[in-house]
């Protein structure tokens, strides 16, 4: 039950910028994608187009090799969850989740077996004749799940589902939907702008911006090989630092990148995770000039950020390991060497 | 415990000064006495002075049992026409992305807009004897103008915008996520309708029905120029007031009145009502 958009285009407004922008990439079948990319990158629209809640003006969407673009949506075989759960307010939870079984006109003895079945699936026994309005939100978002699954749908369709959740309920969820996703392995389209449900949920990662598709693939391969400064800077989060290429390579402080691509004088910009940098103790014969001064140190949890000024005057901002960083035991005011361990380069307008 | 109270009290950052605050409060609540209760109850004083009796024989004339079956008349046709227009137009407009959004909800508002004189007037040019339509109305033995179907179209129009708004701010207020999450559970458009957007929005229905029904029985300007005070055939309730009130039979006129006052504080009730259980799970 793969979904697959082929050059899809969607405009709202006719002399706007469209939406979706020439989109095309698969969801593989039984997997988990995420639709990921900030708000206002049309991630939210390509959802709507997979549901049948729009239609595209050009391209196509198939799901399951069948071309579905003028499918309406009762037809589609989809399942929606929203960011808001949509609830029906003027219902209890067990005819939320009986709706879709009701409007099938499946027998009454079996909807209630069947929500019954789901109740315990979403682990809300017991809720069943409650109001929406009596629940908090994590479980009203569990009844929406539970109703999107009543009707068996070939494809589920999740837009930010635990974007207003506060966190800890929204690492519950995700780890139910994770192991449920594991049990069921039905398809799935996550749109989220949250990169972290993307890494641990997905399988394969559509990233989005400006209603176009910038990168697509496994999330290690999208965190690893970023193919864009957009997508570097957005997923997992980067230093950005400017430099010009001398003699094949990139000098940052005592650092030196690689460039085998980038002619002589090039302006780069070069790419630095937070994590892929070491901090080392000067030894005695170091240099003090060629050092990092340590600026900031801030303690998040089990790890430090810390801000180091280089010696270029460029800011690299450097996360690591509490227990590491007591081993250096250094302050603010410290001169530390730095060490890149990975560093990705992308290549500015050549000067004229 | 009473000292505490009024010590936190005067620490609340917003909270005037003693002096402003009474002046405040009773500027209010002066105007209130004045414009509102007075008024009020001089209505009902003025009614019953004469005593019960008189006050039931003025409600018990003939040409007042005409005005509020009259009156009745009016509300039973032009209430049900206009919650169907409301709904229809209200879903149509909260619904599709028209282009045209704007000028049918400025269109809709138009009755609020047009004093309800003129309004009276466009009837009577449309469909008097000397008007658009008039001929053919005359030949074909219609009347319209000076009869009840004209006052049932001149209250039609001044009231047509009262579901309709009330319908479409409540609809536009939810938005549609309820709607399409029922579409992709393989629910039809009338059944979304019937079981999701109508619940969702009966409050709101209601709330306009209870202001429609007020003021299709006492609006006075479009339904006196149409109307042509033909007594106990043509006069409603507030027509009746008036030409009571001309003749000078004070109680008379005031016993009307008090009907239409009454009409007025239930309403309020059921729009109070309304408001509360809306607001409510």
């Amino acid at each position: 039950m793969s979904v697959r958009f082929h050059n899809v285009t969607k405009r709202f407004t006719l002399a706007g910028t469209p939406a979706v922008s020439d989109v095309s990439f698969e969801a593989p079948r039984g997997a988990v994608t995420a639709i990921l990319g900030p708000s206002g990158a049309g991630k939210s629209t390509v959802l709507r187009l997979a549901a049948g809640l729009e239609f595209p003006d050009s391209g196509s969407i198939s799901i399951d090799g069948v071309d579905c673009s003028d499918v309406p949506i009762q037809k589609r075989g989809i399942g929606l969850v929203f960011q808001n759960y949509a609830l029906f307010r003027h219902m209890t939870v067990r005819e939320n989740i009986a709706f879709g079984l009701k409007v099938r006109r499946m027998p009454r003895r079996e909807v209630a077996d069947r929500v019954t079945e789901l109740l315990g699936v979403v682990q809300l026994e017991g809720l069943g004749d409650r109001y929406p309005g009596q629940l908090s939100g994590g479980q009203q978002q569990r009844v929406a799940f539970a109703r999107a699954l009543a009707v068996q749908p070939k494809v589920l369709l999740l837009d930010e589902p635990f974007g207003a959740l506060d966190v800890r309920v929204r690492r519950e969820l995700r780890e139910w939907l994770d192991e449920f996703h594991a049990e069921t392995g039905v398809t799935t389209l996550l749109v989220t702008h949250d990169q972290s449900d993307a890494l641990e949920l997905a399988e394969h990662v559509v990233v989005m911006f400006d209603g176009r598709v910038a990168q697509a693939g496994p999330p290690h391969e999208i965190y690893d090989h970023p193919e864009t400064p957009q997508v570097a800077s957005f997923v997992g989060g980067a230093n950005l630092l400017t430099a010009r290429v001398r003699s094949g390579s990139v000098k940052l402080d005592s650092i030196s990148v690689p460039a085998p691509a980038a002619a002589e004088g090039d302006l780069v910009q070069v790419f630095v995770r937070p994590h892929d940098v070491e901090l080392r103790r000067p030894s005695a014969e170091s240099p003090d000039v060629s050092l990092a001064l340590v600026e900031r140190l801030k303690r998040i949890g089990g790890y430090v950020r810390v801000s180091l000024l280089l010696r270029g005057g460029e800011n690299l901002t450097v996360e690591s390991s509490m227990r590491e960083f007591e081993l250096l035991a250094v302050g603010p005011g410290d001169r530390v060497l730095v060490d890149l361990k990975a560093a990705k380069l992308f290549a500015l307008e050549r000067p004229h | 415990m009473s000292v505490q109270l009024a010590i936190s009290r005067k620490r609340a950052a917003t909270t005037e000064p003693e002096l402003v605050r009474r002046l405040l409060i009773g500027t209010a609540f002066a105007f209130l006495v004045t414009f509102v209760c007075a008024p009020l109850a001089v209505v009902f004083v003025n009614a019953f002075r004469e005593g019960a009796g008189k006050y039931l024989a003025a409600i018990r004339e003939p040409d007042s049992v005409s005005a509020i079956q009259l009156t009745l008349l009016t509300a039973v046709i032009v209430v049900p026409l206009n919650l169907v227009f409301g709904l229809a137009a209200a879903w149509a407009i909260a619904k599709f992305r028209l282009r045209a959004r704007n000028l049918l909800v400025s269109l809709i508002d138009l009755p609020f807009s047009v004093s309800p004189v003129i309004a009276g007037l466009l009837f009577v040019l449309l469909f008097g004897r000397q008007g658009f339509l008039g001929p053919w109305l005359s030949a074909h033995d219609i009347r319209v103008i000076f009869a009840p179907p004209g006052i049932v179209l001149a209250t039609l129009f001044v009231t047509l915008p009262l579901v309709a708004r009330e319908v479409l701010a409540v609809m536009e207020a939810q938005g549609s996520a309820e709607e399409e999450a029922a579409l992709s559970l393989g629910a039809s458009g009338w059944q979304t309708y019937f079981r999701v957007t109508l619940p969702k929005i009966k409050w709101g229905v209601l709330y306009g029905v209870v202001l429609c029904n007020a003021r299709s029985m006492g609006e006075f300007g479009a339904v006196s120029v149409v109307s042509g005070h033909i007594r106990g055939v043509t006069t409603t309730l507030p027509l009746q007031a008036e030409i009571l009130y001309n003749q000078y039979e004070l109680s008379g006129a005031f016993a009307v009145a008090s009907l239409l006052t009454l009409l007025a504080l239930v309403t309020l009730l059921t729009k109070k009502y309304v408001e509360t259980r809306s607001n409510g799970p």
